[in-house]
C-alpha cells in the first residue's frame, strides 16, 4: 500500500492538534490531522474554555499571556457558536493572606503590562453579588475570557482544512516515528514532521514522554442569566493545581453565554476509570457552595469527566523529541490548554521554520526532561 | 438524611402498572416494601388519575398499595446509583438517600416525538401527553383535537378526550392497513385486548380513522391552528385547537442503565425470573419491552415475589407472561415506523427542543457524541429523553452513555454524599 | 361540582379544579410557559415531567416542571413572558 506523504502530520485533533493544524497550513505546508474520534474531543470537550493568565513561573506566564493575547487579535474572526466572551477572571482572596497574595499577583501583573485591579471586598461584593459574604476581596483581570472549546477546535480545524490540510477521523493510530504514522487499518501517512498533539493519550503513542492523567469534573447548571459575571476562581485553586500528589478540590465558576454556569474543578492523579467520581464530586461541590451559596438550590443538569494532560514541571511540551529527529511533541497542557493552543501553534511552527519566536523557547522543550523529574511542591 | 432508615427488603422504582404490581406482591410475601415514584400519586402514565375507590381494575391495584408493608415515597425522582444498593433521589424537601436489598426497576416508557415543521408550536403536545394534561385539569370540551402518530394509545387517548368533550375531526395511523390487520390477528390470542378493542370501536364511532398518515406541518402563529396532515398520495388541512401526536413507545431505561443493567435492542434484559444482568436488581414492565398493562402488570408479580425470595409464587405467573409477550412483538412490528417519516423535518425544523438545534445542523454528524459537542443537542434538561429517540431514528445514532445524575438535581442534593462516604472523607478533608 | 381554587398567572387570577397541575393552570390562562433559548413560545409537551418544556416560576423558584406540580391555593406562576 502506497502511503501518503506530508510535510507535516499532526495526530490529535483536540485544540491543541487543531491550532497547530492551522499555523501550519497558513504556513504553506501540507498537513494532514489523525484523530481516534472527532474535532475538539479529549480534554478539549472536557475543560472549561477558560483564557487565563498564569503567574506560577516566568515561563508559565509568557506562554499564557502571549496566547491569550493571540486570542484577542483573533476574536473578531471567530463565529458565533464559539461563544468568545473577554468577561474577565475574578481571583477571589477569602482572607488576608489570600489578599497579599492578590497584592503580590497585582505588582507582578503591572510590571508585565497586563493590566489587572485589586477588589476591595465591597468591590467584590458589586461585581459578583452572589458570593458569600465576608471575602476579603480579589484581583480582577479583565483581558482574560472565556469560550467553547469544541466550537474553536471546530473553527481551527476548518482553517487548517481551508489551507488545504487534510483530516482523517476515526481513526486509531497505532505507532508514530520515524517519518512514519501506521494507523490500525494498515494505512500509513509518511512526514517530514510528525506532532504528537494526543493529550493524555500522548505518552501511549511516544513511550518516556512524561505526562500522566489527571482527571477533572464539571458540572454544568440550567439557565441562570447574570447568576455570575466573570470566571471566579479561589486563589486556594493554585495550591490544588500545584499539588501532585493528593486528590483537590477548587472553587471555579464560569459564566455561560447562555446563562448556564459552569461548575469546577477538581484534579485527582493515577485514576484512569471516567466514571464520576461521587467522593470528589461532593467535595467540589460543597465548595462552590461554600463561596457561592446560592448555587444550592440551582438546577445541575449534568456531570462530566476528563483527563487532563499534566507534567510534572506544569509546562507543556513544546518542539523536538530528542530520540527522534522527525518527531515534535505538542502536549501536557494540563489545565491550560484552551489557553496557551495558539501559543503553541506559533512556537511549533517557529521552530520547524527556524524562525525565532516572540518568547524563549527552551522551558517548553522536550529535551528539557532532565528537569521532569522534579515535582514541585 | 435519613442515615438511620434501615434498609427496604424490596425497594420498587416507578408506581406504574408493573411497580404496583411488583409492591403489591412483595408486601403479600412477606417483604418491607418501598415505592417511588417521580409523579405526584401513584398510577404512573396508563393510570393517571385513578384513585383506589373508583372500582374497577386500577383502583384494585391501587388500593393495594394501602398494605402496611409498603412505604410509598410520591414526588421522588432518582438521580443516582451511587454504590450497591443506595439510590439517591430528590423529593420537594430536599434529598433522601435509601438503601435497599433488592431493587425492582419499573421506570415504565415516555412517548416517542418525532419532529416535523410547527411541532414546537404551543399545544402540539404528545397523545398520551394530551390525555395527562386533561386529566391533571385541562378542560377539554369543546376542543377540535387531532390525534396522530403510531400506536393502540392513540385510539385510548382519542376514546378518552371524546369522553370528555373534545371534538376528534380525524385519527391519523402512520402504520398502513396491513400492518394493522396483522396486528388484530394477533389480538385474537387476546381476549382481554379483543373486548378493549371493541369498546375502542364504539366509543370512537364516527371518528375517521385513517392509514397511512401521519402530519407534516403544525400551523399557526403562537399556537396551532391547523394541521397538514398526508394520507396516502394526498394533502390535506384540518383544524384543531390541539394536536396530540407521538409515535408509540421507548422504555426508560436510563435507571437500568446507570445501574449496570446489560440492555438489549434498547431494552432490559431479563430472564424469567425478572433477574437483571446485576446481582439483586430486577426489571418489570415496559423497559423490558414494551407490551402493555396486563403484560407489565404479570412482570411486576414476577419480579416482587423473586425478589421476596418466593421464586415459586413468581413461577405461576409464567405461562401468563409467555403469552403476553407475544403482544410485545407484535406491537414492535406493526407499529414500526415507516421510512417516510425520516423526510418530515425540513432543514429548519427544531429537533433538539431544549437547546433549539434544527435539522440542518444535526445531519452532518455521525455520532450523539459529536452533535451533542458542536451543537449541544441533548446537553439541555431533558437529557436526550426527547431529541434521543428521534435523532436514533432520523440519523441512526447511537445513544450516549448515561451518566448521573439522571434527572436535572438540585445542586445541594447532588452534593450529598451517602452515609458511607461521609464517615470516610470525614478524616480526609484536610487534605484540599 | 368540583371544588375550585385558585392560583395567579403571571398577576392574572386563574380557577382550576382541586388537583389540577400547575401546567393546567398555565394552559388555562393561554400562557406559553417558556420562551425556547431561540424566543419561541413553548408549552407542555410530554405531560409526564420527562420533556422539561413545561418549566415555569413556581413561587419564586424557576424552573419548576410544572406538569407534576399540584396547584395550591394561592400559588405564583410566573413565566417566560
Amino acid at each position: 500500500m502506497s502511503a501518503a506523504t506530508y510535510d507535516v502530520v499532526i495526530v490529535g485533533s483536540g485544540i491543541v492538534g487543531a491550532a497547530c493544524a492551522a499555523e501550519c497550513a497558513r504556513e504553506g505546508m501540507r498537513v494532514a490531522v489523525a484523530d481516534q474520534e472527532m474535532v475538539g474531543g479529549g480534554a478539549t470537550a472536557a475543560g472549561m474554555g477558560h483564557i487565563v493568565v498564569m503567574d506560577d513561573s516566568e515561563a508559565q506566564f509568557a506562554l499564557t499571556r502571549y496566547s491569550q493575547q493571540l486570542w484577542q487579535g483573533l476574536r473578531s474572526e471567530l463565529p458565533d457558536d464559539v461563544e468568545y466572551e473577554q468577561c474577565g477572571t475574578i481571583w477571589v482572596a477569602a482572607d488576608d493572606e489570600e489578599m497579599d497574595e492578590v497584592r503580590r499577583k497585582q505588582s507582578y501583573y503591572s510590571r508585565r503590562q497586563v493590566p489587572v485591579e485589586v477588589l476591595s471586598a465591597r468591590d467584590l461584593e458589586r461585581l459578583e453579588p452572589n458570593l458569600r459574604k465576608g471575602l476579603a476581596g480579589g484581583l480582577l483581570v479583565p483581558e482574560d475570557g472565556v469560550l467553547y472549546p469544541p466550537c474553536a477546535a471546530r473553527f481551527l480545524m476548518e482553517r487548517a482544512q481551508a489551507h488545504g490540510a487534510s483530516l482523517d477521523l476515526g481513526v486509531r493510530v497505532e505507532e508514530i516515528g520515524k517519518g512514519r504514522v501506521r494507523l490500525r487499518n494498515g494505512a500509513e501517512f509518511r512526514a517530514g514532521t510528525i506532532v504528537n498533539a494526543a493529550g493524555a493519550w500522548s505518552p501511549a503513542l511516544t513511550p518516556g514522554i512524561d505526562v500522566k492523567k489527571r482527571k477533572g469534573h464539571l458540572v454544568i447548571t440550567d439557565r441562570y442569566p447574570g447568576f455570575v459575571g466573570h470566571q471566579l476562581v479561589e486563589l486556594g485553586y493554585l495550591k490544588s493545581a500545584h499539588s501532585s500528589a493528593t486528590d483537590s478540590v477548587a472553587f471555579n465558576v464560569q459564566p455561560r453565554r447562555t446563562g448556564q454556569v459552569l461548575i469546577g474543578s477538581s484534579r485527582q492523579y493515577g485514576v484512569e476509570s471516567k466514571e464520576v467520581d461521587h467522593a470528589i464530586l461532593s467535595r467540589m461541590l460543597e465548595r462552590a457552595q461554600a463561596y457561592m451559596p446560592a448555587l444550592e438550590h440551582k438546577s445541575a443538569i449534568r456531570v462530566w469527566t476528563g483527563f487532563r494532560a499534566a507534567t510534572p514541571d506544569k509546562l507543556p511540551l513544546i518542539g523536538p523529541w530528542p530520540q527522534d529527529s522527525t518527531l515534535y511533541l505538542a502536549t501536557g497542557h494540563e489545565g491550560l490548554g484552551i489557553t496557551t493552543s495558539l501559543a503553541t501553534a506559533r512556537l511549533l511552527v517557529d521552530q520547524l521554520t527556524g524562525r525565532r519566536s516572540a518568547i524563549p523557547v527552551e522551558p517548553y522543550l522536550p529535551s528539557r526532561s532532565s528537569t521532569l523529574e522534579h515535582a514541585h511542591a | 438524611m435519613n442515615s438511620d432508615r434501615k434498609p427496604f427488603d424490596v425497594l420498587v422504582v416507578g408506581a406504574g402498572p408493573a411497580g404496583i404490581a411488583a409492591a403489591a406482591t412483595a408486601a403479600e410475601c412477606g417483604a418491607r416494601v418501598g415505592i417511588i415514584d417521580d409523579n405526584p400519586a401513584p398510577g404512573g402514565q396508563i393510570w393517571r388519575g385513578e384513585s383506589a375507590n373508583r372500582g374497577g381494575e386500577p383502583a384494585s391495584w391501587l388500593v393495594k398499595l394501602d398494605h402496611p408493608n409498603i412505604q410509598r415515597l410520591s414526588g421522588t425522582r432518582v438521580f443516582d446509583h451511587p454504590a450497591a444498593h443506595v439510590l439517591h433521589a430528590e423529593t420537594a424537601e430536599g434529598f433522601l438517600e435509601l438503601s435497599y436489598q433488592k431493587l425492582i426497576l419499573a421506570t415504565g416508557a415516555r412517548e416517542r416525538f418525532l419532529p416535523f415543521p410547527g411541532w414546537t408550536l404551543p399545544n402540539v403536545m404528545g397523545a398520551g401527553g394530551l390525555q395527562a394534561l386533561v386529566k391533571c385539569g385541562l378542560p377539554i370540551e369543546g376542543k377540535r383535537v387531532v390525534v396522530a402518530g403510531t400506536g393502540p394509545l392513540l385510539l385510548a387517548v382519542a376514546s378518552y378526550l371524546r369522553k370528555h368533550g373534545a371534538e376528534i375531526p380525524i385519527i391519523c395511523e402512520q402504520a398502513s392497513r396491513a400492518s394493522l390487520a396483522r396486528f388484530g390477528l394477533a389480538l385474537l390470542s387476546q381476549p382481554q385486548k379483543i373486548a378493549q378493542g371493541l369498546s375502542l370501536r364504539r366509543d370512537l364511532s364516527g371518528v375517521p380513522f385513517v392509514t397511512q398518515s401521519w402530519p407534516i406541518a403544525a400551523g399557526g402563529d403562537g399556537v396551532i391552528k391547523d394541521v397538514r396532515i398526508r394520507r396516502g398520495r394526498i394533502t390535506e388541512t384540518i383544524a384543531c385547537d390541539y394536536l396530540a401526536c407521538g409515535f408509540h413507545l421507548v422504555p426508560n431505561t436510563e435507571l437500568p442503565a446507570l445501574v449496570g443493567c446489560r440492555l438489549r435492542d434498547g431494552y432490559v434484559e431479563v430472564d424469567n425470573l425478572a433477574r437483571t444482568s446485576v446481582a439483586d436488581v430486577f426489571c418489570a414492565g415496559e423497559p423490558t419491552g414494551i407490551g402493555g398493562i396486563e403484560l407489565s402488570l404479570v412482570e411486576g408479580q414476577i419480579a416482587g415475589a423473586t425478589a421476596a425470595g418466593r421464586p415459586e409464587v413468581a413461577q405461576k405467573h409464567a405461562r401468563a407472561r409467555t403469552k403476553l409477550e407475544a403482544f410485545v412483538r407484535a406491537l414492535d412490528r406493526a407499529f414500526a415506523l415507516r421510512p417516510e417519516l425520516k423526510k418530515v423535518p425540513l432543514p429548519e425544523t427544531i429537533v433538539c427542543r431544549c437547546e433549539d438545534v434544527t435539522y440542518a445542523r444535526l445531519k452532518p454528524h455521525g455520532s450523539s457524541r459529536s452533535a451533542k459537542l458542536e451543537t449541544r443537542c441533548g446537553m439541555g434538561p431533558c437529557q436526550g429523553r426527547v431529541c434521543g429517540p428521534a435523532t436514533q431514528f432520523l440519523f441512526h445514532w447511537s445513544p450516549d452513555s448515561v451518566r448521573p445524575p439522571i434527572f436535572p438535581t438540585v445542586l445541594r442534593n447532588l452534593a450529598a454524599m451517602s452515609c458511607r462516604e461521609a464517615q470516610h472523607s470525614g478524616a480526609m478533608r484536610g487534605s484540599q | 361540582m368540583p371544588e375550585l381554587l385558585t392560583v395567579t398567572v403571571n398577576g392574572r387570577s386563574v380557577a382550576v379544579r382541586a388537583g389540577a397541575t400547575v401546567a393546567a393552570a398555565m394552559m388555562i390562562a393561554a400562557c406559553d410557559c417558556r420562551k425556547s433559548v431561540s424566543g419561541e413560545p413553548r408549552g407542555p409537551l410530554c405531560g409526564m415531567g420527562i420533556c422539561f418544556e413545561c418549566r415555569a416560576m413556581i413561587d419564586g423558584i424557576p424552573h419548576r416542571r410544572s406538569c407534576q406540580i399540584v396547584c395550591v391555593s394561592g400559588m405564583e406562576i410566573r413565566t417566560d413572558e
